[in-house]
């Protein structure tokens, strides 16, 4: 076992207890043993967290880590290894790889491979249909069995109203979460980014907000037919922030969920054609974003998810429709947030910690992350200093460098993750 | 002037005035017996076309040769994805070649712009995708300029497939600039609904536009928007949107018709009426080699000095 640890001086910031000042944390065994000025434990290593806020360990409800299949972009272990970097304990890794994890056999692999990294805990989101295609329900019974509780065939919405109606009602069972990329293709075909006066002026292509809100508004009304639990990834639009503040309203079972990117950047910074920025859902509008902001602060909006996407360099270095669609976001969604959102004021840092730890372990099921820091509790902890400025660039801990945010000063940086009690980065490091 | 062309943006009002007046001076060799002047004598372009475009192609080859400067054509239908060579590697390769500039046609908008990352020499963008065609608006501007002398208060309609057009792009940019009142004419799925923020008028009424022109701008329809939805038939668009005979009767006298070329006689302008005196299109043409002589020369450092003008 591990020596017992010891975190003196942290503002310990704990959304799920509502703790939120200065305090001694002693971890012993892998479990939080005590919290509250003047802890101490004799043969502990001590870390001086003066100025430093100690959270819950974030939880990651939309990262895709290409394993199996496409391990030249990602693999579990490098994801895990980015996750923990960006302070993150747990993250949910997508069902689109080759092949797909729409049967147990492709989750327990995923879910092996992260037991053999060690680095942050892994929950493999089910496909919602075989092979992502939209046509027939994947044995969601089965992945439920394996512990599966998250459904997706992110990166598609599934199209075809009647088989998603039938997922949702059939996923009761098990009380699991559909999660649903929201888009109209039929509307959005060929787009490359969102329509308005920038891509009308850049030539490309444009995706009008609506192509996502005609599906987020289908999928509310199969919520509220079916009673199943809904969450809508990636949300980008105004519109759907409405949607989704007016079905809660309603005491419809929905979350939502909104990526850093898209409550900071916007279509106006595809002026240069930087093909990093090249995302879907895209980069909305400057209202869009502000919207998307009042929602995750009001909290129509439930969670900060990263939607990591990593893509090879010569995949991003090309033409721009030529381009795949997505951004890394693992070692910079925090600094993201901090820097862009809780020090202007738009946002308390509870209400950040509660949106990235919090939420999206209550969504996931993650029972043992998003606190509360008290004795008992499992010993998954992120430490970070929110002032620290930093200059994103690679090398990254991801194997791909596609960060909508290169060549940014970002202020916030992770200095440990606990994972269980053991120190899986210490001193912004990685320990294995 | 920028190292680079890229988009008309990036052009000032001062800068197009000059580029008008070099190519107006370059114009006077295209007439002489021996149709060369030394100016960009030892210096490389390369012509990087990924789309089919004879024409632009040779207007730029010639304006390149009748500058003495050694022209390369690097032609290649379909993209560079399907060809296999990224277009990173391309452009690094004739960076190893030691372009000075890159001429580069490409389906993708903003290609020219990924091309700047990778070159030190300078990039004309030739069109790009749906985006811009900034020399094409510039020896429209020059024959404009030569035909009617002014740009302050003209009234120019670009009339057709606006959204997909990379020239209407460059054109209203550049229309503008110079103090044009611009009015762009088609059905509504093929006008921008944001393009007043461009400076234009928009209409969806072309018998309402012809009266008060000076100058109207017929762009190419291509057939295929047809299957993609943008309007029910060409037979159609031709009725409600093509310039016929009759309503070039609608126009005040003077009325220069132009069109950048190729034509679907017949589609958007009549059979006949690209034939008519006060159609300028092989003008376009013939301007054109001069005004991309005029943007070589001054791009490569041409510095419009005395010394090295081209009337030296």
């Amino acid at each position: 076992m591990h020596e017992p640890t010891l975190f003196e001086g942290a503002r310990v910031v704990d959304p799920a207890s509502g703790r939120d000042g200065v305090a001694n944390v002693l971890v012993e065994d892998g479990v939080l043993t005590a919290v509250g000025e003047g802890v101490s434990a004799a043969g502990a290593a001590v870390f001086a967290c003066d100025g430093l806020v100690l959270a819950p360990g974030l939880v990651d409800l939309h990262a895709h880590l290409r394993e199996p299949g496409r391990e030249d972009k990602e693999t579990v272990e490098s994801g895990s290894r980015a996750a923990a970097l960006g302070g993150y304990t747990a993250i949910a890794a997508m069902a689109n790889t080759d092949p797909v994890a729409d049967n147990a056999a492709v989750i327990h692999e995923v879910r092996d491979l992260a037991a053999q990294a060690g680095l942050c805990d892994v929950f493999p989101v089910g496909a919602i249909t075989k092979g992502l295609e939209g046509e027939f329900m994947a044995e969601m019974g089965e992945m439920a069995e394996a512990g599966v509780r998250l459904f997706s065939d992110d990166g598609h919405c599934v199209p075809r109203s009647r088989v998603l109606r039938m997922a949702m009602q059939y996923s009761r069972a098990f009380d699991v979460v559909i999660a649903e990329h929201c888009e109209d293709v039929g509307l959005s075909e060929g787009s490359q980014m969102h329509e308005g006066f920038h891509s009308y002026t850049l030539g490309l292509a444009g995706e009008p907000p609506e192509a996502e809100e005609i599906v987020v508004y289908r999928d509310l009304a199969l919520a509220g037919l079916t009673g199943a639990r809904l969450h809508l990834c990636h949300l980008s639009t105004a519109g759907s922030v409405e949607l989704v503040r007016q079905a809660k309203a309603q005491g419809l079972r929905v979350t939502a969920e909104v990526t850093p990117h898209h409550l900071t950047l916007t279509d106006a910074d595809l002026v240069s054609y930087d093909t990093n920025l090249k995302v879907k859902p895209p980069l909305r509008s400057a209202d869009d974003r502000d919207a998307l902001r009042t929602g995750l602060a009001d909290g129509a909006i439930d969670v900060v998810a990263t939607d990591h996407a990593p893509h090879a360099v010569e995949e991003k270095e090309a033409e721009f429709d030529q381009a795949p669609s997505g951004t890394i976001g693992l070692e910079t969604a925090l600094a993201v947030v901090l820097t862009e959102l809780v020090e202007p004021g738009l946002l308390t840092l509870t209400r950040a910690i509660e949106a990235m730890s919090v939420a999206p372990a209550r969504i996931l099921g993650a029972t043992d992350h998003g606190g509360s820091i008290e004795p008992g509790r499992p010993a998954n902890l992120v430490v970070f200093d929110p002032h620290a400025e930093w200059l994103v660039e690679p090398p990254f801990a991801s194997k791909s460098r596609n960060s909508a945010f290169l060549g940014r000063r970002l202020r916030g940086r992770v200095v440990h993750t606990m994972l269980r009690g053991s120190l899986v980065v210490s001193d912004g490091k990685a320990q294995r | 002037m920028n190292r680079h062309l890229l988009t008309i943006d990036d052009v000032t009002r001062e800068d197009i005035v000059r580029i008008l007046d070099t190519a107006e001076s370059f114009r006077e060799v295209g007439t002489r017996v021996i149709k060369k002047v030394p100016a960009l004598r030892g210096r490389t372009i390369v012509n990087l076309f990924y789309e089919n475009s004879t024409r632009t192609r040779i207007s730029f080859e010639l304006a390149a040769k009748r500058l003495s400067a050694d022209v390369i054509n690097f032609t290649t239908s379909g993209t560079s994805v399907a060809k296999g060579e990224s277009l990173k590697d391309t452009a690094l390769t004739l960076q190893a070649m030691g372009a000075d500039a890159i001429v580069i046609r490409h389906s993708s908008s903003g290609s020219p712009y990924a091309l700047t990352k990778w070159v030190t020499g300078s990039v004309l963008n030739a069109g790009d995708g749906t985006h811009e065609h900034p020399t094409q608006a510039l020896l429209d501007l020059y024959t404009i300029r030569e035909k009617l002398g002014r740009f302050e208060g003209l009234r120019v309609a670009i009339i057709g497939d606006v959204l997909h057009s990379r020239v209407a792009r460059s054109l209203t940019h550049a229309l503008v600039k110079m103090g044009a009142e611009v009015t762009l004419v088609g059905p509504p799925t093929l006008i921008p609904p944001d393009a007043p923020a461009w400076g234009a008028e928009v209409s969806y009424d072309i018998d309402g536009a012809l009266p008060k022109l000076d100058v109207c701008y017929i762009l190419r329809v291509q057939r295929e928007r047809q299957r993609q939805q943008y309007f029910p038939s060409v037979r159609e668009y031709a009725r409600l949107f093509g310039l016929s005979r009759e309503r070039v009767g609608m126009m005040p006298e003077g009325t220069l018709i132009m069109h950048p070329g190729p034509m679907n006689r017949g589609v958007e302008i009549g059979s006949d009426v690209a034939d008519l005196p006060q159609a300028v299109i092989e003008q376009q043409v013939t301007n054109g080699i001069a005004v991309r002589m005029s943007l070589l020369y001054l791009l490569l450092g041409g510095s419009g000095t005395e010394e090295t003008s081209p009337d030296a």
